[in-house]
């Protein structure tokens, strides 16, 4: 395949130029040419105003008749110390849709968990459970991980492979798709099944969260992605939902990297920043790290969590394990308060999936305000200890 | 300006810009503060090969000269002076073993400095030897196949700090000034000690102390040059520093006026930025007058010094004294355009008038170099009569 | 010990915005740097050069102008780069990428392999451990410390969502190393007076024996279908007053979801 400009359509106009991320088209006798930089990322297609630049010779679906030997959605369910974590039931969920989308069952595959474990799964929405209950599997280890997956999938032939973007599923699942020479596409915000051609079309950020990319396997089944943890909502929670749970054998081959010891690290709030429902959020308009503590009284109150811009982190005022962000944490909470942050793209990929978002910023102008529901143009310093007093006169504190 | 720097000389001074925009900038308060020594930007010097610029490639150096070490310690003390003393000490303590060490003794030290594993200071003053060298009272007595090293040197760069010093001391109070002798002596040589660390105004990043000698015994080995030579050796290597003092002054100047200029522009008064007003315009178009001068002396002398010209000691001081007293001048009259908030602990300019001010100080006093420019100048006049 | 750093030259995207009328984005005076990540893959090869003795070799498969991120890495202390780059790897997703990536590491042997976690234009992190498994070599993500290395194995922290895991693995390994790893060094002038001379070693596909079908688009499984500027939300309601008022507003917000 090729991508190459029409000349005679072309106006040279620019445009072209600057949009494609490696300088790979340059002017030539006033009209645009792409050279051999050209990296084939198709980020120029879209950006010509007329139309001229084209793809040449389009691989054809060479393995088609093969693809529909695949079908059905498999989850990978997540678990921590043997209990489902919250992001395979938004899996579940978003599984179960392109499920009943394409007209076909959900399954999910379970490690080190016990079958109550896998009942709940079903409860959510699976239809099928397949379970290694094999206590080993309990810590997470990406060959035994990467091995009974693959086996799985080489089994079952499911056309969809969803993982959460966890540590764990963005560490395991690339070797499961290299395997099986699969497309995987990484940390994914939103799934869509193309129609007539039932592929997956996978929606995620790229370029530090500037733009966003669809992305898509025609030629090759399973098509794999791995799914931010608290973009998608999870689905009805039926308690007298049947299904089958399949047991399967653990793997034969022993791991070549061991797991000596699992240390979990509080932060100063215990509730983690995925899980709360009120996040009261600090950037560079902070100035100084003395400011988290006042946002932190009153994330407290609120019986939220603390979190932060890039920036904030950058600065050594609160830890990496606050950050929101492309970078850092996707959060989802009831309400997010962010204060002080200005709103790069890269934070606000992270939060703007907030049910409702409060920005206190003195900048007027502060791209924040675009995305919040409440902009408040002022002085944090001013308002938030001022808030802190009313909320605990109310409560007599 | 366009100094016509080389490909080489455009890296050295671009490295140490980087390594002060990145390590010195943010810490350059924390350390005035704390008067704590910069260990770690000291690694980073190190590690970036800062230390063996004007050592022979041969002892594991870069082989350059006075220019490129000035382009260096212009850069370092445009962030902070305190580091590029630490910094530029480290060259004052090489210069006797690099200009008169033999062989061996280069072999032995030259390497560990090259690569920054082992610190150097120079030890000359005391308390009753200033201005005024030939006043010291330190010993070297001969004995055996030794010396004894008695006494006190007093405000000593990187005194504690460095492994390797050299030490200026009298063998033979007979003979004079004759009767010095340049010594090597290391950390650890038993009735070496040092004495208490001093409280000083500014370059308080900097580590200056008391070097302590009690019957400290040194083989004959570490005496550099020959018997006597020791006040030349320390006049030989005062030559070749003081450019290097010159290229701090600029530095410093250079630092307070840019963060002068980035206020000027940004504080508004009257309706307008205050760089619009006629008084701040002239302010700050004397000090870029002044800081060019400065620059292009500094750089010239360097270039003469690399020349190989063998007289270099009125064009040297005439950098020094020139250089720093721009130095003070200017960080005064940048502070002065900052107002109030120049005066205040949360701008770095306060720092860099207390910093400047050693610079007409150290590595002989900007009167003393007066003296010694007019000393040549009246040679000079005798001699073409 | 061998060491093989895989590096990625990238834009500079926290300087990339983007244009809302067109669409596209906007690169003008956008740097190109090594991938952040990597400069602490980096960093640490070299930290275990200068304690145990290694040779460090950075690897990069990118157009020719991806030198000047090599030469970076030779300013910062690296042995030796190698440069992949051949029309037909142009197009090559992370698929594609591991494979080509993981035929070069054997090519030139290695004991361990470091890649940045992942890199910022991209922000997939699945090269890494892609790699691993075409060389069918262990791997560990994400490591944040080192406890220890030895001529056989390597020991080291793997940051996990709530805390970290001690991990140890045989080598050869493939790490992918996070940021709080270390701090990279600054180039040195000896380095860089290295980096400008030093002859970049180039391979291609042919130099591998790679078969053509896994190269590339041809070998990459995945395709941009398209790109668009993420949305933004436009209902904002903007609350006014004195800073007394907009806190009274502010509270019967939280008091209106409920939130207090």
């Amino acid at each position: 395949m090729q991508i190459k400009v029409d000349r005679e359509l072309c106006t040279g106009c620019q445009t072209c130029v600057a949009s494609c991320p490696y300088d790979a088209i340059v002017m030539s006798e006033d009209k645009a040419l792409i050279n051999e930089y050209c990296q084939l990322c198709r980020a120029c297609l879209s950006a010509c105003p007329e139309g001229a630049i084209k793809e040449y010779g389009a691989t054809t679906a060479s393995q088609a008749a093969d693809l529909s030997a695949y079908k059905g959605v498999l989850v990978f369910a997540e678990q921590r110390d043997g209990h489902a974590a919250h992001v395979a039931f938004e899996l579940i969920s978003a599984g179960r849709r392109l499920a009943d989308t394409l007209s076909v069952s959900l399954a999910a595959a379970l490690f080190g968990a016990s079958d109550t474990e896998a009942e709940e799964l079903i409860k959510w929405g699976a239809d099928k459970v397949y379970l290694c209950d094999d206590s080993s599997l309990t810590r997470f280890n990406d060959e035994p991980y990467s091995e009974l997956l693959s086996k799985i999938i080489a089994d079952h032939k499911p056309e969809i492979v969803l993982a959460g973007a966890t540590a764990v599923g963005r560490s395991f699942f690339p070797r499961v798709a290299a395997r099986l020479h699969a497309g995987l596409t990484a940390d994914c915000t939103s799934l869509e099944i193309e129609e007539g051609t039932r592929n997956l079309l996978a929606i995620r950020p790229a370029f530090g969260g500037n733009i966003m990319a669809t992305i898509v396997c025609p030629d090759t089944r399973p098509q794999m992605a791995t799914v931010r943890p608290k973009v998608m909502k999870t689905g009805a929670y039926e308690q007298t939902r049947k299904g089958e749970i399949i047991k399967i054998e653990r793997p034969a081959k022993p791991s070549r990297t061991k797991v000596i010891d699992v240390v979990k690290e509080d932060s100063n709030f215990n509730i983690s920043l995925q899980d709360a429902e009120v996040i009261v959020s600090g950037g560079r308009g902070l100035a100084e790290a003395k400011g988290f503590a006042m946002l932190g009284e009153l994330a407290e109150l609120l019986g939220g969590t603390l979190g932060a811009s890039r920036a904030a982190v950058d600065e050594g005022w609160i830890q990496y394990g606050h950050q929101v962000g492309q970078t850092g944490k996707t959060v989802c909470p009831k309400i997010y308060i962010a204060c002080g942050i200005s709103g790069a793209v890269q934070h606000m990929v992270g939060m703007q999936s907030s049910d409702i978002i409060i920005a206190i910023n003195k900048n007027p102008e502060a791209p924040i305000f675009n995305i919040a529901n409440y902009g408040i143009v002022g002085d944090l310093y001013e308002i938030i200890p001022l808030a802190i007093k009313k909320i605990k006169g109310e409560r007599g504190i | 300006m366009d100094y016509f720097l080389t490909e080489d000389q455009e890296m050295i001074r671009d490295t140490a810009r980087e390594i002060a925009q990145e390590r010195i900038v943010p810490v350059r308060a924390e350390l005035d503060e704390k008067e704590e020594f910069p260990t770690e930007i000291i690694k980073v010097l190190a590690q970036s090969d800062m230390f063996g610029l004007f050592i022979p490639e041969e002892y594991g150096g870069l082989g350059k000269g006075a220019l490129e070490l000035c382009l260096a310690v212009e850069e370092l003390s445009r962030a902070c002076l305190g580091v590029s003393t630490s910094y530029a000490a480290n060259a004052l303590g090489t210069y006797p073993i690099l200009l008169f060490g033999t062989e061996e003794q280069k072999k032995k030290y030259l390497p560990d400095i090259a690569s920054g594993k082992r610190l150097v200071a120079f030890g000359l003053t005391e308390a009753n030897a200033g201005s005024d060298a030939a006043g010291i009272q330190t010993t070297a007595t001969q004995s055996g196949t030794e010396y004894v090293l008695n006494g006190t040197k007093q405000w000593i760069t990187n005194g504690g700090e460095a492994e390797i010093y050299t030490v200026i001391a009298m063998a033979d109070r007979s003979r004079g000034a004759r009767g010095a002798n340049a010594v090597i002596v290391e950390k650890g040589t038993p009735g070496f000690t040092f004495g208490k660390k001093e409280k000083k105004m500014g370059i308080r990043a900097s580590a200056t102390c008391e070097l302590v000698f009690d019957n400290c015994r040194v083989p004959r080995q570490n005496v550099l040059g020959r018997d006597g030579m020791g006040f030349i050796i320390a006049m030989k290597t005062l030559d070749q520093s003081r450019t290097g003092v010159g290229a701090q002054g600029v530095g410093v100047a250079q630092g307070a006026f840019e963060e002068a200029c980035k206020f000027a522009r940004t504080r508004v008064q009257f309706e307008k930025p205050i760089i619009g007003f006629q008084a701040i315009q002239h302010m700050l178009a004397d000090m870029a007058i002044q800081i060019e001068a400065a620059r292009s002396l500094v750089y010239s002398v360097a270039r003469y010094v690399d020349s190989g010209a063998k007289d270099i000691t009125k064009a040297s001081a005439m950098a020094k004294t020139f250089a720093t007293d721009v130095a003070m001048k200017v960080t005064t009259d940048a502070l002065q355009v900052m107002g109030g908030s120049g005066y205040m602990r949360d701008y770095p300019l306060e720092k860099m008038m207390r910093d400047a001010k050693i610079l007409q100080i150290y590595e002989g006093t900007n009167q003393i170099q007066r003296n010694v420019i007019c000393q040549a100048l009246i040679k000079e006049l005798s001699r073409n009569k | 010990m061998k060491i093989i750093v895989c590096i990625k030259q990238v834009p500079d995207t926290a300087e990339v915005r983007i244009n809302p009328q067109t669409n596209t984005l906007i690169r003008d005076g956008v740097p190109s740097i090594i991938n952040p990540y990597d400069t602490h893959a980096i960093e640490a090869a070299l930290a275990i050069k200068d304690v145990h003795g290694a040779d460090v070799t950075v690897l990069t498969m990118g157009p020719p102008q991806a030198e000047a991120a090599l030469r970076e890495a030779v300013a910062m202390g690296a042995d030796d780069a190698v440069l992949l780059t051949d029309r037909a790897f142009a197009g090559s997703d992370t698929w594609a990428t591991a494979f080509t990536l993981a035929a070069a590491i054997k090519f030139l042997g290695c004991d361990i392999a470091l890649c940045g976690k992942q890199a910022i234009d991209g922000d997939t992190a699945q090269v890494g451990p892609a790699i691993a498994e075409f060389m069918d070599i262990p791997h560990i993500s994400y490591i944040s410390k080192i406890e220890a290395v030895s001529a056989d194995a390597i020991t080291v922290c793997r940051l996990m969502d709530e805390g970290y895991d001690v991990v140890q693995a045989p080598l050869p390994v493939l790490l992918t190393v996070v940021k709080e790893l270390n701090r990279p060094r600054m180039a040195s002038l000896k380095g860089k007076m290295r980096a400008k001379k030093i002859e970049i070693r180039k391979l291609t596909s042919l130099d591998l024996s790679l078969d053509k079908n896994n190269l590339g688009l041809e070998g990459s499984p995945t395709q941009v279908k398209n790109i668009f500027a993420p949305e933004i939300k436009k209902d904002r309601i903007v609350i006014g007053g004195t800073a007394e008022e907009q806190t009274d507003e502010l509270i019967s917000i939280l008091k209106a979801v409920k939130c207090l």
